[in-house]
């Protein structure tokens, strides 16, 4: 019995310290989800064009619980590269300087545009960020006051617009579209329709006031989506006068069930997003840990190959998916960027 | 005496009718209303269980079957090793250009003109990018192949998958729809010539995660599943089993055990992503293990499982009757020798139930998974468990969340799979109850 209970200690024991000193051959990867099809793609297709290094691990779960794991440390039970659909902020470049994670890369893989959709079975639909603003701000300017937002009907924000509760599914405060979307169309709709400087000039605090510019509506007409975009595309299906918040590229792969919303009259596609027509878009990113450069094996050729035109350029994999790709020009500057090694 | 009578008589009558009055009609009637609940409660159950199996089923079973597109592929040698440098560099086999070998196949055989570039793109995206390991596989395996021409069997990309089993909407205009309608027209004519059909989909239980549907498969995760199970099993049972041999005839009654007892039957009712946090910081975190190893996701459920197990296998202890030890002790038995040689024994097909019922519930698991770094896109299939994996039912996850329409069926599919397992497992348990349970 004792020695039973002994040999059972000593497994676990073993079990738990053999870990201690495996090094790693096989690229980590983690991070948000709106990157996380692209990252498969390439991390696939690397593994498919170099038989030598394992296809890398890639990992969802989110923008910034993948920086809060790439900001962990430097060392092979850490990962070597964190996706984001935003910039790092400088609050997580901190966490990772004071983990050890001192050199860290920054490298941008294109854009993905942010599109407004409803069921297929709607009239077209066009948006402008003001109204958007004024239909799911959590407060709104009437008559130089701030008040809790009274419209109900997208008709009462816009007469053009139709005569339907307003129900607009957003992605959640944990994604990194969500950002975007305050940033690109609450911000810009506050602005529009004139409330900034009226807020300015009721709240004192200048933070303060910029957040109530974003702040969302919170009476359950604007409701968040923590999921992924398959959810927000069931809630649309089971509410036809929802309004939902895609990426380009999910949308694109749904197009017989979407119809999609002009933002200031202009239709998203591949085309105005990357000549910076269409307002709501965003810049991708990568972070690489320089210390695991000639550390993990393949590491350096998977940045390369990631940034190379037949992953990211006008005719690749990743631009029929739905990536918008930079200007050739800035391509080059990326990967020149890249082999100097810039850091951030 | 006339009084006496009538006295009598209404002695007589009084129990008579006070039987009638205690609600004989009232008591069937609640017994009535009792048991009607009781299959409105089943039916109910049953009904939700249908639609379940129904969403899932209806869904998923088409899963099963792949479209193929077969196409006598001519492995030029001008293609594949224009130099003629395989002898002294085999590598060059493994970057040549094979898609091209399908792309002159497809031309040849929907009779399209090789310079319209739009035209021929088009017909090449009917087949799916993975046809290149197809082939370089096929030319790796066997060199000699070169020179001549072979009828493959190519997968179809996962949108003309969709579109062969009737799962695009064909009304929507054509700029909206994946398909359009040149490529319905060709899927007409290879389905008509023969070369285009449906076929068993083995793909799905032996490819790995993938970002084409085509070419997705729950195999790694199966061997991920599997590794965990067989970590959680080594290191479960025998922890669990132990504790509970020591908790239930060895311990004393003191609030000690007491103590421990209550906290066993607390941690049953943890939420799993608890243990995912504690496996975090201590398996990886502290013990430094590889993250989306699945020697840690077996750990993690092992702690997951223990307190079943413990539980399930205390009870199986406590059944066997007082008797039966006290014949062993009375016979000169040590204690070792009853409980090793009588006691576990007969409680055995419950310590069996409760063990495969633990691992039944493991195996389902994701939450705790999620923090380990196991809900992951692996490629490879782990040769060892300390190598990345995941889990049967993270894939599930990972493909629901999908944005390709062929992901839907698979992820349907993946979960009968997943059903299936975890049917066979509790059958063996009932099984195992069945055929070495003693009633005393």
């Amino acid at each position: 019995m004792k020695s039973l209970k002994l040999t059972v200690a000593a497994l676990v024991a073993s079990a738990a310290f053999a870990g201690v000193a495996i090094a790693r051959d096989q690229i980590q990867v983690a991070g948000s989800s709106t990157v996380l099809p692209y990252a498969k793609i390439v991390a696939e297709t690397f593994g498919e064009t170099f038989p030598d290094f394992k296809t890398p691990v890639v990992e969802s779960g989110g923008t910034g619980a993948g920086l809060k794991e790439f900001c962990k440390g430097v060392g092979p039970d850490t990962i070597d590269i964190a996706n984001a659909s935003r910039k790092i902020k400088d609050s997580e470049l901190e966490t990772c300087k004071a983990a050890g994670v001192t050199e860290v890369q920054e490298v941008k893989i294109g854009y993905d545009g942010i599109v407004f959709a409803t069921d297929s079975g709607n009239a077209e639909l066009a948006l402008v960020p003001k109204d958007l603003y004024l239909a799911l701000a959590a407060e709104v300017v009437v008559d130089g006051k701030l008040v809790a937002n009274p419209y109900k009907k997208w008709s009462e924000v816009n007469k053009d617009l139709p005569d339907v509760e307003i129900a607009a599914y957003i992605p959640g405060e944990k994604h990194g579209t969500r950002e975007v979307f305050e940033e690109k169309v609450l911000a810009a709709g506050c602005k529009a329709s004139g409330a900034t400087d009226a807020i300015k000039g009721l709240v004192a605090d200048e933070k303060e006031a910029a957040k109530k510019c974003v702040a969302v509506r919170k009476d359950g007409l604007a409701i968040d989506i923590d999921g992924d975009y398959t959810e927000t595309l069931a809630r649309i299906a089971s509410n036809k006068n929802g309004i939902g918040v895609f990426g380009l590229s999910f949308f694109e792969n749904n197009a017989d069930k979407l119809k999609v919303a002009t933002v200031n009259g202009i239709v998203p596609s591949t085309e105005t997003i990357a000549s910076g027509e269409y307002p709501v878009s965003r810049p991708l990113f990568f972070y690489v840990k320089k210390a695991h450069l000639g550390v993990i094996p393949g590491l350096k050729e998977y940045v390369e190959f990631f940034l190379d035109d037949q992953m990211i350029g006008p005719d690749s994999p990743l631009a029929s998916y739905g990536l918008v790709p930079a200007p050739d020009a800035e391509r080059e500057a990326d990967r020149k960027a890249f082999a100097d090694g810039g850091m951030l | 005496m006339t009084d006496m009578t009538s006295s009598v008589q209404s002695t007589f009558q009084r129990p008579a009718q006070a039987r009638r009055d205690i609600g004989i009609k009232k008591r069937y009637a609640a017994e009535r209303r009792f048991k009607a609940y009781g299959v409105t409660a089943i039916l109910i159950g049953l009904f939700f269980l249908f639609v379940l199996l129904w969403t899932v089923v209806s869904k998923g079973y088409t899963a099963f079957q792949q479209t193929a597109i077969t196409l006598p592929i001519e492995f030029s040698e001008q293609i594949i090793d224009p130099k003629n440098e395989r002898a002294a560099n085999p590598a060059k086999l493994m970057s040549a250009n094979y898609p091209l070998l399908v792309r002159d196949a497809l031309v040849k055989a929907l009779a399209i003109d090789p310079n319209n570039k739009a035209l021929v793109k088009k017909a090449t995206d009917m087949v799916s990018p993975s046809a290149r390991t197809q082939l370089r596989d096929l030319v790796v395996a066997n060199p000699a192949i070169i020179g001549t021409t072979a009828d493959v069997a190519l997968l179809a990309e996962g949108n003309i998958d969709s579109a062969n089993k009737g799962q695009i909407d064909l009304t929507v205009a054509e700029a909206n729809r994946k398909v359009n309608d040149q490529q319905l027209g060709w899927m007409k004519t290879l389905t008509e010539s023969g070369a285009m059909a449906k076929q068993f989909n083995t793909g799905l239980f032996t490819y790995g995660a993938s970002s084409r549907p085509e070419a997705a498969g729950i195999g790694v995760a199966a061997l991920g599943s599997f590794y965990m199970m067989l970590i959680v099993l080594v290191l479960a049972l025998p922890i669990g089993v132990c504790a509970s041999i020591y908790l239930e005839e060895f311990a004393p009654k003191n609030r000690l055990t007491d103590l421990i007892e209550v906290n066993i039957n607390n941690l049953a009712a943890v939420p799993s992503i608890v243990y995912g946090l504690l496996g975090l910081s201590i398996f990886i975190n502290f013990a430094g293990m590889p993250r989306s190893a699945a020697l840690v996701g077996g750990l993690v459920l092992t702690l997951m499982t223990l307190p079943t197990i413990i539980i399930a296998t205390r009870a199986a202890l406590k059944a066997v009757p007082p008797s039966i030890r006290a014949a062993a002790l009375g016979l000169g038995a040590s204690k070792m020798q009853t409980i090793f040689h009588h006691v576990l024994p007969l409680a055995m097909p419950g310590v069996l139930t409760g063990t495969i019922i633990g691992l039944a519930h493991a195996l389902g698991e994701t939450a705790p998974l999620l923090l380990i770094g196991m809900v992951a896109f692996v490629v490879d299939y782990p040769g060892t468990p300390m190598d990345p994996s995941t889990a049967l039912p993270v894939q599930i996850y990972m493909w629901a969340n999908e944005a390709e329409r062929a992901f839907v069926e698979r992820t349907s599919g993946a979960i009968m799979v997943l059903l299936i397992f975890l049917v066979v497992m509790n059958l063996g348990a009932i099984l195992l109850r069945r055929r070495f349970e003693r009633r005393w």
